[in-house]
């Protein structure tokens, strides 16, 4: 019943602030105003959207929120209904526009897109804001709100009041009263003026502070333009209470860009701190490995069409065994030859990583494939007005932990892990014990390679999937895993962590480039004070 | 070395060496002469695409040798040798750049074209002096041994051995190809140095020039492996071997580890510059690529292909492989680094004393001459 | 032994001495440069595989001259200084009439001393930042004024845009275009603080950082649009980070100069709807021309998913202009044909005639178009007629008195304050 009322308030309002029109009118207008979106020209189709805008069709929303995806079409054939589409098989479902009846499926030259572009986009954009302030979803509604602050007039103030005497959630009654400050800063009633510019100084919403900006500006003898020493000191008040609480999310922003950058680098590093760090063997094929596995995940995607979002559960098993296969037949192929020669090993995976990268090249192609990211890794998680944490990043950061932790377990708890530990410590004395040491070593390898697969399909989701992906790892890596003390996980963890913060501390004053050089500096200068990295191993498997 | 007596007793003994140097000695009289003697159309006549390719591989071939003395003699496997091989680059490119004077597109005549269009008004202070042929050469020396020297110094004293000490290396190269990168530094960005006119006034783009370079190049091949030759031979080349072998007990015989090496560490990254002075103008660019880390792998590469630990095992190395890669980057376009990965792995694990491994084996009588040269496994 | 170590100099001695065999001329060769490893395969493979269309379909009309053309194929693998050295290859031992190749500056700076000194020709199909114009080589690709400056016209007037982020690889193509567009920026009022520039190493895969910073730059209430010259690789990662942090079109809008539908279909577009690209070229134009040359594409890479960019429909008109002009002159000897192709008239793909310029470079439309999310893009803004291309930019200081013209004045940087010509290799 709430509802019912909030919904004939705002139509009531927004037919106040425009045209009113009659129901039986819009029968008749609705489909006439469809056929100018038909035009060519942006400009005019711009004009037919706001007058659908205000007819207050209930079928309006609905148009609009197609238009802006896409999906927005009219038949070619001489019926030229205007039909909303879903891909499917054959080519589209398409419904009835004005009537939300099923129409069948067509293919894809039948149909014509009802095209936008970015000016119109925004212009639907804000249209569908106006009427969704009555959305179930708070974000969505608290969105809404915020696309209104761009153009902020007296119809929309009206729109934002109504819904703020009905509003229950405080998020949103928030960013709602910030919309309303906005506008009153505009008021000639100083009392107005001075309270908005309260209100505003409390809000994070970079909007706000944009409107206080201008209130504070200086001239060029450095003095305030601003005359009325009131407001003056409340807009610098207000300004500096917004400034100080960015300093603290901008250092919780730095954190967190490096903490994801050091989940990456852990990631990438990880695979290697078993074939390099436990094993010895100076893996330069690592790259490729990582490589394979992104190349994995776009198999699967490409296997699974349909099912993007579970996409990634299938990608990680099947990269960890895909890598760990190809992992297994190298060491099996070429590395265990060569063990006793670590330098050697070089050598031939360098050849390996040259082989497998023209391999990819000639399988499928040099291009970058395109992999998709699943809906519930997009978009970002709001801290607060200024500050959202993006999902991605988030779940690769405790994707790295989840994959650490698991590592560990495998060698701490496993006989495997004891075995691998044991192979690495001496490996004489193990086979001695009767250990099968060729065996535990193709395993160990396979393990390693196998998680490089699994980084690759992590990195998959933030970078290009491509014949040349492994090659911007494997220097990182290297400098990770000899950073952090060779055959140390733990060091592995604590040298990405810290080498992504630091790096992402320096990139603000030092630039991107010059905070990388610093960082590579930094770990030549910490070698030489301490040649076996943070956590160097001790006893006798430390001597070489 | 100029004694001739000295250098034959250097040799007495080494048939290789003295094939070795006859060949080069060959080739730096009869390419040049076929170049610009023999007419065009004789099947005799070396074309000057050959004499610059030939002298980019002896360019290397150098660079080999300097990589071979640290890695082969001495253990302490470099990834990042190319960063000396460059700065050396960079030391004569940009004495060719100063010669280029206002010959450049906009006419200016203190600064190069890249400067011009960055808006600089003023050379750098690293820039001065290297108008001057003999100062450019001596910064081509000094700049990679400065470098080397302090590196060194620190890496040795502190004891950074094996991979640790490899992984750093290339850090150092990293971060030096990053920098050059830079536009703000001055050296020309990613574009780098190019476009050269003349050196010591004669034009780069006459055949007579290149077959000049060319011959120096040998000159300088020959030199430096006499030199290197001279050093492994010396008691200090056997003091390095056995640090190589064995380097805590040599310390605790009561050699002074750190001295030796950083005089063998500083004595490569000069060889290196100097091939790098010799390349630049043979390829007519330098540029920031040559830093990359994949560069110094490869150098790896050709020294275990040719046989560390042999100085002639090097210079094959370099050649052999770069002659492999020119022929089938043309034969081969789309497959070519199936055939150079593959080469590496049957390298590794078939010859793993490199082409002078597999050389030696031929004869029963020299090998057992050679086994005490002959390079034993060097522990990382 | 030490055979084997003469037998391996010998060897390398030999290559020279048996390319040496005469070659007799009944095929008109062209070499293909373009790196088919390395980073820049990414990028060049499609030009390679272009130029092989381009010259069998020619060979289907007749070849030119009433010989056939064969193609020869090198692989620089995107090492710099092997363009250089591939180059004499192609021309001293192949003997090839024309090159086509090159994408990078620096790949065709390496080449341009070799191809001068030799006296070649070299077609270079890829937008790339002016300031030279060589005595050997056609700039079929885009100039700055072809590219850069329309965009940011149409940003100003017709998106309003008040506030730019020039955003960059550190190379010289973004630098020179920056250094221009920052001129012309401030000779339309912007104020400095109005214009933030920003530089990435190659191969840039974190933009956390700078996306956040942008997206600061464009809350402070002016209209905010990112000028992108960012390189390849790094575009992915810089467009996942955008959409993630929520940065749409409508609110920063990106145009871009090196994306094109080759780089899009390595990448899931939906979150990249609406933001722009410039170009001379887009796949979706409607034309005769274009149809029929998507359909030869397709059929020649039997993969109708394949898409066609700009660099290659750059590589389509100077391929056509070299053979038109190889008919006027009736030889492929470098001076005649260089001579004969100026003023050469050719159908580009968009509908309109390109022709070749007395400095090399060639007339072409310029369009912006709006990222889809099938990967195409949506023209929204053209010029109203052709844009000559332009050697040197009028909005560098050092750069604005330079004038190249290879018909009457005979050199590619003429001063005309001094009256002289300087650095030409010949």
């Amino acid at each position: 019943m709430k509802n019912f009322i909030t919904l004939m308030l705002v139509a009531i309002f927004s037919w106040l602030a425009v045209l009113p029109m009659t129901a039986s009118a819009n029968n008749v207008q609705f489909p006439t105003l469809l056929e100018g979106l038909k035009q060519k020209n942006f400009s005019k189709k711009a004009v037919v959207i706001d007058q659908l805008e205000i007819t207050g069709d209930a079928r309006v929303l609905k148009v609009f929120q197609h238009m802006i995806k896409g999906k927005l079409y009219y038949e070619k054939s001489e019926l030229v209904r205007f039909v909303f589409v879903e891909k499917n098989e054959s080519g589209f479902a398409i419904t009835n526009v004005l009537n939300d009846e099923p129409l069948g499926s067509v293919g894809k030259r039948e149909v014509k897109k009802v095209k936008v572009n970015n000016k119109l986009r925004g212009k639907l954009r804000l249209a569908i804001a106006k009427l969704s302030l009555n959305h179930p979803d708070v974000n969505l509604r608290r969105d809404a709100v915020r696309l209104m602050f761009k153009n902020i007039d007296a119809a929309a103030v009206q729109l934002l009041t109504a819904r703020l005497t009905v509003e229950a959630k405080d998020k949103v009654r928030d960013t709602i009263e910030v919309g309303i400050a906005l506008f009153d800063l505009e008021s000639i009633d100083k009392q107005v003026k001075l309270k908005s510019i309260e209100i505003l100084g409390d809000s994070l919403e970079p909007a706000a502070r944009a409107a206080l900006l201008p209130l504070v500006a200086k001239d060029d003898t450095n003095d305030y333009l601003l005359q009325d020493r009131d407001v003056l000191t409340a807009a610098i008040k207000a300004v500096a209470r917004i400034d100080a609480k960015l300093k603290y999310n901008n250092w919780a922003e730095t954190i967190y860009f490096g903490l994801s950058l050091g989940s990456v680098l852990l990631l990438a590093a990880i695979g290697l701190a078993i074939t390099f760090g436990v094993m010895g063997v100076i893996n330069m094929a690592h790259g490729e490995l990582i490589m394979i596995g992104a190349y994995t995940t776009y198999v699967v995607q490409l296997l699974m069409p349909d099912h993007i979002e579970y996409s990634l559960l299938v990608a990680i098993p099947s990269a960890f065994l895909m890598a760990g296969l190809i992992g297994i037949a190298i060491e099996r192929g070429v590395i265990r030859f060569l063990y006793g020669r670590p330098l050697e090993t070089l050598l031939a995976t360098f050849g390996i990583s040259l082989i497998l990268q023209q391999l990819v090249r000639t399988v499928f192609s040099p291009l970058n494939r395109s992999v998709e990211t699943p809906q519930w890794m997009s978009g970002a998680f709001e801290i607060n007005s200024a500050l959202a944490l993006t999902y991605s990043r988030f779940y690769i950061i405790i994707f790295s932990l989840l994959v650490f932790a698991a590592l560990l377990m495998i060698l701490k708890k496993t006989s495997l892990g004891l075995h691998v530990r044991a192979v690495s410590q001496n490996r004489a004395m193990a086979r001695a014990m009767g250990i099968r040491s060729g065996w535990v070593d193709a395993m160990t390898f396979g393990l390693g390679s196998g998680i490089a697969g699994i980084a690759g399909v992590a990195l998959s989701q933030l970078t290009n999937v491509g014949p040349n992906m492994g090659q911007a790892y494997i220097i990182d890596s290297f400098m990770v895993v000899v950073f952090g003390g060779v055959g140390n996980l733990w060091g592995t963890l604590v040298a990405a962590m810290s080498l992504g913060v630091i790096n992402k501390v320096l990139e603000p004053w030092a630039g991107a480039v010059l905070a990388k050089i610093i960082v590579l500096i930094f770990i030549i200068l910490f070698i030489q004070k301490k040649p076996r990295g943070l956590f160097p191993q001790r006893g006798r498997a430390a001597e070489h | 070395m100029e004694n001739r007596s000295f250098v034959m007793n250097l040799l007495a003994n080494d048939n290789a060496a003295r094939w070795f140097l006859s060949t080069l000695f060959m080739l730096g009289i009869v390419v040049p002469f076929c170049n610009l003697m023999v007419p065009q159309d004789s099947i005799f006549h070396v074309s000057s695409y050959t004499v610059t390719l030939l002298g980019k591989y002896l360019s290397y071939a150098l660079l080999a040798i300097a990589l071979d003395l640290v890695w082969g003699y001495c253990g302490i496997l470099s990834l990042g040798h190319a960063a000396f091989f460059a700065l050396g680059g960079y030391a004569m490119g940009m004495y060719l750049m100063r010669q280029i004077g206002d010959r450049g597109v906009y006419g200016n005549p203190d600064l190069p074209d890249f400067m011009v269009f960055l808006n600089w008004d003023t050379l750098p202070w690293y820039w001065q002096g290297f108008d001057m042929f003999w100062f450019a050469m001596l910064m081509a020396l000094l700049v990679p041994a400065a470098l080397a020297y302090v590196f060194g110094w620190l890496a040795f004293r502190s004891r950074v051995t094996g991979v640790y000490l490899s992984i750093i290396t290339q850090a150092l190269t990293f971060a030096l190809l990053l920098a050059f990168f830079r536009n703000e530094m001055g050296f020309g960005g990613n574009n780098g140095l190019t476009d050269f006119k003349e050196i010591l006034g004669f034009s780069l783009q006459s055949d007579t020039t290149r077959a000049g370079l060319f011959v120096f190049t040998v000159i300088f091949l020959a030199l430096g492996y006499l030199v290197s030759r001279y050093v492994v031979s010396s008691k200090m080349g056997r003091v390095v071997v056995a640090i190589r072998d064995a380097e805590d007990r040599t310390r605790f015989v009561g050699y002074k580890v750190e001295s030796f090496k950083l005089w063998i560490w500083v004595f490569s990254a000069m060889l290196a510059g100097i091939a790098g002075a010799l390349y630049t103008p043979q390829v007519g660019i330098i540029n920031p690529g040559e830093f990359s880390p994949l560069n110094s792998i490869e150098l790896v590469v050709w020294v275990a292909v040719g046989g560390r630990g042999t100085l002639i095992g090097a210079v094959i190395g370099a050649v052999v492989v770069n002659f492999a890669k020119t022929f089938f980057t043309a034969a081969a376009p789309e497959v070519w680094l199936f055939f150079l990965g593959g080469l590496f792995i049957f390298v590794t694990i078939f010859m793993p004393n490199g082409i002078m491994g597999l050389v030696k084996g031929f004869s029963e009588k020299r090998a057992a001459r050679l086994a005490r040269q002959s390079p034993s496994e060097v522990r990382s | 032994m030490s055979l084997k170590t003469i037998s391996g100099l010998a060897a390398a001695a030999v290559l020279g001495l048996a390319s040496q065999a005469a070659m007799a001329a009944d095929t008109i060769k062209v070499g293909v440069l373009h790196s088919l490893s390395g980073t820049m395969a990414i990028s060049e493979t499609t030009l390679k595989d272009t130029m092989l269309m381009l010259i069998d379909e020619q060979n289907k009309k007749g070849g030119i001259l009433g010989k056939k053309l064969e193609a020869v194929v090198v692989d620089p693998a995107s090492n710099w200084p092997l363009f250089a050295e591939k180059t004499r290859e192609l021309i001293s031992k192949n003997k090839v009439d024309v090159i086509f190749g090159c994408w990078t500056s620096v790949s065709r700076k390496s080449v341009l001393p070799v191809i001068e000194e030799l006296n070649g020709l070299l077609f270079y199909p890829v937008q790339y930042e002016g300031e030279e114009s060589s005595k050997n080589v056609f700039y079929t690709g885009a100039a700055p004024n072809q590219q850069a400056i329309p965009a940011v016209d149409y940003l100003m007037n017709e998106i309003g845009v008040k506030r730019w982020v020039l955003a960059g690889t550190d190379y010289v193509y973004p630098r020179t275009t920056n250094k221009i567009l920052e001129a012309y920026l401030k000779a339309k009022g912007v104020a400095d603080k109005d214009i933030m520039i920003n530089y990435t190493p190659f191969g840039h895969s974190d933009w956390q950082s700078i996306v956040s910073d942008v997206k600061k730059f464009g809350s402070e209430g002016k209209k905010t649009a990112v000028v992108s010259t960012i390189n390849g690789d790094a575009n992915i990662p810089f467009y996942k980070e955008l959409g993630n942090q929520g940065i749409s079109s409508e609110d920063i809008p990106v145009i871009a100069f090196s994306v094109g539908e080759e780089e899009l279909s390595g990448i899931d577009t939906a979150p990249l709807v609406g933001h722009l690209a410039a170009w001379n070229y887009f796949m979706s134009v409607e034309s005769d021309e274009n149809a029929a040359f998507i359909d030869a594409w397709h059929k020649y890479t039997k993969d109708d998913k394949r898409v066609s960019n700009d660099p290659m429909e750059a590589h389509y008109i100077g391929f056509n202009m070299w053979v038109k002009a190889v008919e006027k002159a009736g030889s492929t000897d470098t001076d005649k044909v260089a001579d004969a192709i100026i003023g050469i008239k050719v159908p580009n793909l968009t509908g309109g005639t390109s022709t070749m310029l007395a400095n090399h470079h060639i007339t072409k439309p310029v369009l912006i178009g709006e990222i889809q999310d099938d990967g195409q893009f949506e023209v929204v803004w053209e010029t109203d007629g052709l844009v000559a291309g332009d050697a040197w930019s009028d909005f560098l200081p050092d750069s604005k008195d330079l004038k190249a013209d290879w018909v009457t004045l005979k050199c590619g940087n003429y001063n005309t304050k001094s009256k002289t010509c300087s650095g030409q290799n010949f």
